[in-house]
């Protein structure tokens, strides 16, 4: 425990020393929060649709992007650090591994938690729009969702041979599954495969538990997405525990 | 002058026993069957080519990787099932490890400080390694050096039993080696058993007690590097420049010599035993020879291991 607790602040005082990873965490995904709420409300008093755009697909947008670019910045950093033999020196400690692996999910979810805290209050002073929302249960929808996509961010952490193609392989593996997860066009319009596809993505049920929680629904009816991330997260571990590379 | 073997009095402790060790990686087989036991207080270094199995055979050892057959024993403890007993007893430096690019020396000190019951002095450490200084700077700010005494005091925190060290100065410049060589025999007055892979033969000359030649994942030889020259090559050869030209027919009669190079007033004596440089030094006083240059070329490890395996170390 004191291990965790310690390798946790030392990786999180290290991720700060890397200006570029920071602003690509915490200052990019606000910017873009901003820019795009502004930009959807620039001509004056907004019409219904542009009002649904910015209550409910713009924060949405957003928050899958952190919550995606947290995984891909995980199978950066794994990568890197097996590459350069920073795991194998790690792992010959009393460390055990899984305290060597959560202490970069721990930072990974609290620069998740800054970025989304930097939104909320960027928003109250710049968003056009104001959003109503319930903190307790979209934060546990994100924790959650974000915890699911790190756990695929481990599997391909397994499996990219370089650290150089770490970022581009996650990457065409994580953003398609956006494309079809109901985010952009609702499943119930699109082509039957490419519906059936996205259902049993898990970033859909990220998606949709988001989007339920965001707009207030109940956790007992969103019980199918909460079952469906668990299950991603202990399948993903499954597989991570068997093909996890160290070096 | 170094041996803690010298004593006759009293067995020493064996701190590592090794049978028939065998690992392979799919259906590369990198250690065969290696043998080996180490004794408390000595420094024993597997030498052998990259590739002949020598980080295998450590790391096995060390608990890091699993054996596929043999068995090892460490300070009475089994590497594989008393790992966690036994990585607070020992220290290892791996090859080629990194630590984070932007860790500060203090701050790795500090992290391995915390996960040991028992460890040393960090400050003190770092003053003994002559990286005081760098407390504060980044782990890719340092040189080779600086970035392997890092390692060292790493390996050295918890005032570990046995030290692991794999390829410890490989990359370094001579002078930084040195220094390296310095600490490590600092190492073993201190009391400590040291383990070390080289695949440097001076290396291994320098520092270690005992070595074990290792090539193709087999142990080929074993024992203290003066002995082994001496054992498989005796050739001696001396190398002087005179006064007096056409000596060779009778430096040719010296017993035990071989052959003799002439170069106008300058000679080059090859024979077999140690009576041959004593023979060419009575011969130099008996014909009243000016002698300008006069140097003995004694066989080294490197030799040894290029007759016994038939290619030099870096082919």
């Amino acid at each position: 425990m004191r291990g965790l607790l310690k390798l946790t602040w030392l990786e999180t005082k290290i991720f700060m020393r890397e200006p570029l990873g920071f602003i690509a965490t915490v200052v990019l995904p606000v910017a873009l929060f901003v820019f795009l709420g502004r930009s959807f409300a620039s001509n004056g008093e907004p019409s219904a649709r542009t009002r649904q755009l910015l209550g409910e697909f713009v924060p949405i947008l957003v928050t899958l992007f952190v919550s995606i670019n947290a995984a891909l910045s995980l199978v950066a950093v794994i990568s890197v650090y097996r590459e350069g033999g920073i795991l194998r020196r790690l792992r010959a400690t009393p460390l055990r591994p899984p305290v060597i692996l959560g202490a970069h999910v721990l930072v990974k979810l609290l620069f998740t938690a800054m970025s989304l805290g930097a939104m909320a209050l960027a928003g109250r002073r710049f968003y056009p729009v104001a959003v109503h929302f319930d903190p307790v249960s979209y934060s546990l929808a994100v924790l959650l969702s974000t915890l699911a996509i790190l756990s695929m961010g481990f599997v391909i952490a397994s499996v990219v041979p370089t650290a150089r193609f770490a970022q581009p392989i996650g990457s065409a593996i994580l953003y398609p599954m956006v494309g079809v997860s109901g985010l952009f066009v609702p499943l119930a319009s699109m082509p039957k495969p490419w519906a059936m596809l996205g259902g049993v993505l898990p970033i859909t049920h990220a998606v949709a538990l988001i989007r339920g929680a965001w707009a207030g629904a109940g956790w007992l009816e969103q019980w199918p997405h909460v079952g469906a991330l668990v299950a991603t997260i202990a399948i993903c571990l499954a597989i991570s525990d068997r093909v996890f590379r160290w070096e | 002058m170094k041996g803690p073997l010298q004593s006759p009095t009293m067995p020493i402790p064996r701190v590592i026993e090794v049978s028939h060790l065998r690992k392979a990686y799919g259906s590369t087989v990198a250690v065969e069957d290696v043998s080996f036991e180490v004794f408390e207080g000595e420094i024993f270094g597997l030498i052998g080519p990259n590739g002949a199995g020598k980080t295998t055979t450590m790391e096995c050892v060390a608990g890091i990787r699993n054996a596929d057959s043999g068995t090892t024993s460490i300070l009475g403890l089994n590497p594989r099932q008393d790992i966690y007993a036994l990585q607070s007893r020992i220290g290892v430096q791996l090859q080629q490890a990194q630590l984070q690019k932007r860790i500060r020396v203090w701050e790795a000190v500090d992290l391995w400080s915390s996960l040991y019951p028992r460890t040393v002095d960090a400050r003190v450490l770092l003053e003994q390694l002559g990286l005081s200084e760098k407390r504060n700077a980044s782990f890719m700010s340092l040189s080779g050096g600086q970035k392997q005494r890092l390692f060292v005091a790493l390996a050295l925190i918890n005032d570990p039993e046995v030290v692991f060290l794999d390829e410890l100065t490989t990359g370094l410049d001579p002078q930084a080696r040195r220094a390296i060589w310095d600490l490590v025999n600092g190492i073993r007055d201190r009391g400590k058993t040291v383990f070390l892979t080289t695949h440097l033969m001076e290396e291994a000359e320098r520092l270690c007690d005992r070595v074990a030649i290792v090539e193709h994942g087999r142990l080929i030889e074993l024992g203290r590097p003066a002995d082994l020259v001496r054992k498989h090559c005796p050739e001696r050869g001396v190398v002087f420049s005179s006064d007096r030209k056409e000596l060779a027919p009778e430096l040719e009669r010296i017993p035990g010599v071989e052959s003799v190079r002439a170069d106008g007033a300058s000679y080059v004596v090859r024979g077999l035993g140690d009576g041959v440089v004593t023979g060419v030094i009575r011969f130099i006083a008996e014909q009243r020879l000016n002698v300008s240059d006069f140097r003995t070329v004694m066989p080294t490890l490197e030799d040894v291991f290029l007759k016994l395996t038939g290619h030099g170390i870096r082919d």
